[in-house]
């Protein structure tokens, strides 16, 4: 076999196909980034030219060179902080409880399994959801809130396994450190494992917070808005958000329309590189000061 | 070296609500002249519909901005749904309303009143460089579009006899707007009756590019889209019996651009029109509609119609004038004076 597999004719042959491989390989990924490339650079010419400063500052009009994004943006950040301060408690404290505390029992594996399949769940579904019991059943109406609280549902299976990730890399020889010299186990959890673990808990929550920035199935669905005069004052107003927004643009017939669109995505695409960057920063940097 | 990382957390959180709340006083600034009327507005429904409402929305905000008028986007279905439930104030509809949901408002304890505010039209187009076809019977259409034709009619040469041997290469609406219900409905006969194997899309833009890059091509989509793209298509004459006729404000206004043209319709909740915010903005819908409808790229109602229906709302005359049968081809102006008619026979 040794044999067999040193002669030159097989190492030839080997070295074509693994050069037919790479060949292949390298042509996907040109083909990827052509096809990224030429979609933005159709959006970038599209969109440039209207990101003015009025277009932050403008309300949506029937005329396009009037109108802007600043509702949809506002509206944006809002959800945003809503959805947060719904979704991080909620989420890292399962995450907490059944990484740390919950004994392993079919209980707590039923609710595995049904966190990852939650996960998969189309997002319209959420919508629908969310519709039902937080428009209808608790009469939040079409408001901030409920979109937020919708959003969250999103949010949470994804907090939730990514934070479980984090907690799961934090060495089991620092938790036994701590208890060792006598801390209890709450303590253990808030002084020690927390905080090595938050760097990673924090990625999965911007990454999953960047999805709901980006989102627009499920709040068309519980009614998200895309005409509005004044910008929301409380939880209870009414909203629209950027991908809703753009959503309303894209199919209006007038093609200064289509550049209001196109210069929403900008914006919108910026917003969500900043937090993928600010989710790969906090971890590069809080990473390297484990104290292992 | 631990609290840095909470600062940065409540940091990003400051900027971005200051950010917010800066733009927010700005915003209502303006807001302390002229108009006692406060409140807020919910309008759904059509997303044809849609462009003339947030036009009004947007003339009315200027005129009270202590209103705050919303526009939602659920289609005609879902928004007679949320008008049923009692969730919005005003929906728009791109069709008259259906028994079931007619049934569903009265099981509810909801009246409505109807009101058409617009005209829209819909274009049959072809290849500027299509020599051969300046119009199209419905019949001709129909053997196009209906289902029967999939895999069949695949040639001009098969639609009439004359026609070039030239490949048909079809575009049209996506099967979830209402624009192909009603395209469907009123030539091949039925709802949502079309052949599959053609180009269809929701973003009419795209039907747009694919007829005007291909020779052999015919599509369909609002009358707004050809206006806009007059340069890259040739449009297509309906013939209906009485000769060709292209669609234009006279002749679907005169109802002789038929079955491509339908009234757009603004349902309102009789309970809501109780505010006397609701009420104003009613009142200026209507009298705004004719203009700004065109201005987005519909066609407005004449005065008289604008005046009769006017004189309904005052009249608070409830009740689909269509007998709640829902798309209904072939409505004109007729059916709209007719509106006057069974208003009349009710007052009575």
């Amino acid at each position: 076999m040794i044999q067999v597999a040193s002669t030159p004719q097989w190492r030839a042959r080997e070295r074509r196909r693994e050069q037919l491989f790479q060949l292949v390989g390298a042509l996907i990924v040109l083909f990827a980034l052509t096809t990224l490339a030429v979609l933005l650079t159709k959006i970038l010419l599209d969109g440039f030219a209207r990101l003015n400063p009025e277009f932050f500052s403008s309300f949506p009009s029937r005329r396009a060179e009037n109108a802007g994004i600043l509702p949809a943006l506002v509206g944006s950040a809002y959800l945003l902080l809503l959805t947060a301060a719904i979704a991080i408690p909620i989420g890292v404290g399962a995450a907490v409880y059944l990484e740390e505390f919950a004994r392993r029992n079919w209980f707590t594996r039923l609710i595995e399994i049904n966190i990852t399949n939650l996960a998969g769940v189309p997002s319209v579904i959420y919508g629908l959801l969310g519709l039902q019991v937080f428009v209808r059943t608790l009469m939040m109406d079409r408001s901030l809130i409920a979109g937020a609280c919708t959003m969250a549902l999103l949010a949470l299976p994804v907090i939730i396994t990514a934070a479980r990730e984090g907690l799961r890399t934090v060495p089991k020889s620092l938790r036994d450190g701590s208890l060792a010299l006598g801390a209890t186990q709450w303590q253990t959890v808030r002084y020690t494992v927390l905080p090595v673990a938050i760097p990673s808990i924090l990625t999965g929550v911007i990454l999953s917070l960047s999805r709901v920035v980006g989102e627009t199935a499920p709040l068309l669905v519980i009614g998200a808005v895309v005409f509005i005069s004044r910008l929301p004052d409380s939880p209870a107003s009414p909203f629209t958000v950027l991908p809703v927004q753009i959503y309303n643009w894209t199919t209006r017939p007038q093609h200064a329309f289509q550049e209001n669109a196109a210069a929403g995505i900008i914006v919108l695409l910026v917003l969500l590189l900043t937090m993928n960057a600010l989710a790969i920063y906090l971890r590069n940097r809080y990473q390297k000061r484990l104290p292992i | 070296m631990k609290p840095r990382l909470e600062w940065v957390i409540v940091a990003c959180l400051a900027v971005l609500s200051l950010a917010a709340c800066g733009k927010q006083d700005s915003g209502s600034g303006a807001s302390d002249k002229q108009s006692s009327l406060s409140g807020t507005i919910r309008i759904d429904g059509s997303s044809t519909v849609l462009p003339i409402s947030e036009a009004v929305a947007e003339e009315f905000a200027k005129a009270h901005p202590n209103v705050q008028p919303t526009v939602g986007k659920s289609g005609t279905g879902g928004g007679f749904k949320k008008f049923a439930n009692g969730e919005v104030d005003i929906i728009g509809a791109s069709r008259p309303i259906r028994e079931e949901e007619d049934a569903l408002c009265k099981q509810n304890g909801i009246e409505y009143i109807e009101i058409p505010v617009a005209y829209d039209a819909m274009a049959v187009v072809v290849n500027p460089e299509n020599t051969w076809c300046d119009s199209l019977t419905v019949a001709e259409l129909k053997k196009i579009w209906e289902p029967a034709a999939q895999g069949k009619i695949m040639n001009w040469s098969q639609v009439r006899a004359g026609f070039p041997n030239e490949r048909l290469v079809l575009f049209g609406a996506g099967t979830d707007s209402g624009t192909f219900d009603y395209f469907t409905a009123a030539i091949v006969g039925k709802e949502k009756a079309s052949r599959g194997d053609y180009t269809g899309s929701e973003d009419d833009d795209i039907l747009v590019q694919g007829v005007s890059r291909t020779k052999g091509a015919l599509g369909y989509f609002g009358l707004a889209y050809y206006e806009n793209n007059q340069d890259k298509l040739k449009l297509v004459a309906i013939d209906n019996g009485n000769g060709p006729v292209k669609p234009s404000r006279e002749t679907v206004l005169d109802g002789t651009y038929q079955p491509l043209a339908r009234p757009l319709f603004i349902y309102v909740n009789v309970k809501a029109l109780e505010r006397p915010e609701v009420a104003e903005f009613v009142k200026f819908y209507i009298e705004n509609a004719g203009k700004l409808a065109e201005e987005v790229g519909y066609i407005g109602l004449p005065d008289n119609v604008i005046a009769l229906v006017k004189e309904r709302l005052e009249r608070r005359i409830t009740g689909s004038a269509f007998g709640a049968h829902g798309s209904q081809v072939g409505v004109k102006l007729e059916d709209l004076y007719k509106l006057e008619e069974a208003s009349e026979k009710s007052a009575q």
